[in-house]
């Protein structure tokens, strides 16, 4: 007898709970060295309460009533409940503090593309440390556990949030256009934010820089050359370079066009990648506003990795077969530069 | 290492090869094979992959090749980031460059005389349209504000209208020889389409210097209809 699961979920038998176990093992190792208490939170929790966070793409999918009728979803990442376990549990405890989870989250999928309803993230949130050393030890955490797992060709891509919205507004870009290219940037779509660049009226070395900066990515040299209209990010940038660990520095790669899908971040954003998966592994940054919206104003900087992902890309190193490996990839994993 | 720096790019058969061909070879691959053998679908030596226009997304995004070129309105159809009103996820590639060949236009069409989508309409508050691009059709329906029923078809969209079973057909033209040969007129125009240069997202920052170099490489060469 066949019974059905609903499609982008899964049963998970011995021998992949083994090595996923393996992977969450060495991950948990790391983050409590670094003095990151493991916390569990509800899978359901209120609508109206994690409706507080602005969550862009990754919206809560799935809904309940109650027995009072009252609205509960499923969760749809761990940094908004945590936001609220800080604001609730720890209104006037000492800071930072410092949390990891190991928990399912759960997603609306598109029909047919395989991806994940529930799907198992691993990550920290440091909260009440400010730019740039929490964002420093976020990435130096983040490079520390990838290495325990034993990922050995993965990349750490460092933007700011911040940075395109900022070099908007020093260009004069007219206020009625803002939303348009930054749309278009978040869709990695250049073509349509050099058509929209061209629509608002600008030209010349401005609209230059709107299109030419964001596709700026590399070694920290690239924050030497930045113009001046994105000072204050790149400065940022900068000092969080300046405090990482040479092992870590070396993983960075700058990312002046770097965004993320969701609408929480402020500064410091960043993704991981590894040659042997065509997609990212995961990623983070900071949200220095979303505590607030809980009632407790506090700096937080944060990342969550898949653990499918992170399993996937393991085993694609491990074969030697990933989705880029087969080419242009050194033997020892790394990418040639 | 090939002309393309050891990039793999997926190459569209059909409509938009040739203009890639030539592309291909302005940048100084060898393409007599690519040309003469149209069975073979991997050129390992020139880092060539072919395949339909509607799977090189898939190809791109998955990181079977580094780079593509597909049409404008595959990447409509099938790629997006963000979620949208419709609640799409879409193929997850960056889009590079307008390569300026393959121009064609997205148009809504019926049969020539009085409009039986208008009749529909107003009659019965809903029109049927047939189409190969059920995402395009329904997006530009729903922001025209009206109702639709999407029919999506995967052969000739011509015959849809004809038979009655819709009001109307969503469908790519470049010249209207096929609609007009149809007794089928253009109604509205949607957007025009041009093909396009795609990067898978992992190739695209950790395969940056290649990938900007040919980038740069393709936008010095002279655009198509002077070439």
């Amino acid at each position: 007898m066949i019974h059905p699961i609903p499609s982008g979920t899964r049963d998970v038998l011995p021998d992949e709970t083994r090595e996923a176990r393996a992977i969450t093992d060495a991950l948990r190792g790391v983050f409590e060295r670094h003095g990151y208490g493991e916390v569990y939170t509800p899978a359901l929790e209120y609508e109206s309460v994690l409706a507080r966070a602005d969550m862009a793409e990754a919206q809560p999918a799935y809904r309940v009533f109650d027995e009072n009728g009252s609205v509960l979803v499923l969760r749809s990442d761990m940094t908004v409940p945590i936001a609220r376990v800080v604001a609730t549990r720890y209104a006037t405890a000492e800071l930072p503090l410092r949390f990891c989870y190991f928990a399912h989250c759960y997603r609306g999928v598109a029909p047919a593309r395989g991806q994940p309803r529930e799907l198992l993230q691993a990550g920290i949130e440091l909260i009440g440390s400010p730019a740039p050393d929490g964002t420093a030890e976020a990435l130096t955490v983040l490079c520390h556990a990838l290495d325990a797992t034993g990922l050995k060709g993965y990349s750490v891509g460092l933007g700011d949030a911040s940075l395109f919205p900022a070099l908007m507004a020093t260009l004069q870009v007219p206020e009625e256009a803002r939303r348009g290219l930054l749309e278009a940037l978040v869709m990695r779509d250049f073509v349509e934010l050099e058509r929209r660049i061209d629509e608002s009226g600008l030209s010349g070395e401005p609209a230059e820089l709107l299109l030419e900066v964001p596709q700026r990515r590399g070694g920290p040299e690239l924050l030497g050359e930045a113009p001046a209209e994105a000072a204050e990010a790149v400065t940022g940038l900068r000092q969080v370079l300046e405090l990482l660990e040479p092992e870590v520095a070396a993983r960075v790669i700058v990312d002046l066009g770097l965004v993320r899908n969701i609408g929480y971040y402020t500064g410091a954003v960043f993704d991981v990648y590894d040659p042997a998966l065509g997609a990212p592994l995961g990623g983070g940054g900071r949200y220095d506003e979303l505590l607030g919206r809980f009632g407790r104003r506090l700096p937080a900087v944060g990342f969550a990795l898949g653990v499918d992902r992170l399993h996937l890309a393991l085993a694609g190193e491990e074969r030697g077969t990933g989705a880029l490996l087969a080419r242009a990839v050194d033997t020892d994993g790394s990418v040639p530069a | 290492m090939t002309p393309l720096d050891g990039l793999t790019i997926a190459v569209p058969r059909g409509a938009l090869f040739d203009g890639t061909v030539e592309l291909l070879g302005a940048l100084g691959l060898d393409t007599a094979e690519l040309r003469s053998n149209d069975r073979k679908l991997l050129f390992e030596e020139i880092g060539v992959i072919t395949m339909r226009p509607s799977d090189v997304p898939t190809y791109v995004e998955a990181g079977a090749a580094d780079l593509g070129i597909t049409g404008k309105d595959v990447l409509l159809e099938q790629g997006g980031w963000g979620s949208n009103s419709l609640g799409e996820d879409g193929r997850k590639v960056y889009e590079l460059l307008d390569l300026g060949y393959g121009r064609c236009t997205m148009v809504l069409a019926g049969k020539a005389g009085p409009d039986p989508a208008a009749e529909a309409l107003r009659r019965l508050g809903v029109m049927r349209v047939a189409t190969k691009y059920p995402r395009i059709a329904a997006r530009h329906l729903e922001e025209t504000g009206r109702q639709a029923e999407i029919v999506e078809v995967k052969g000739s969209v011509e015959l849809a209208p004809l038979t009655g079973i819709v009001e109307a057909i969503v469908d790519l033209t470049a010249t209207g020889t096929t609609l007009r040969e149809n007794n089928l007129v253009v109604r509205e125009e949607i957007v025009e389409c041009t093909a396009r240069l795609i990067a898978n997202p992992v190739s695209y920052k950790l395969k940056a210097a290649a990938i900007d170099d040919l980038r740069a490489r393709v936008r010095a060469l002279p655009i198509p209809s002077e070439r």
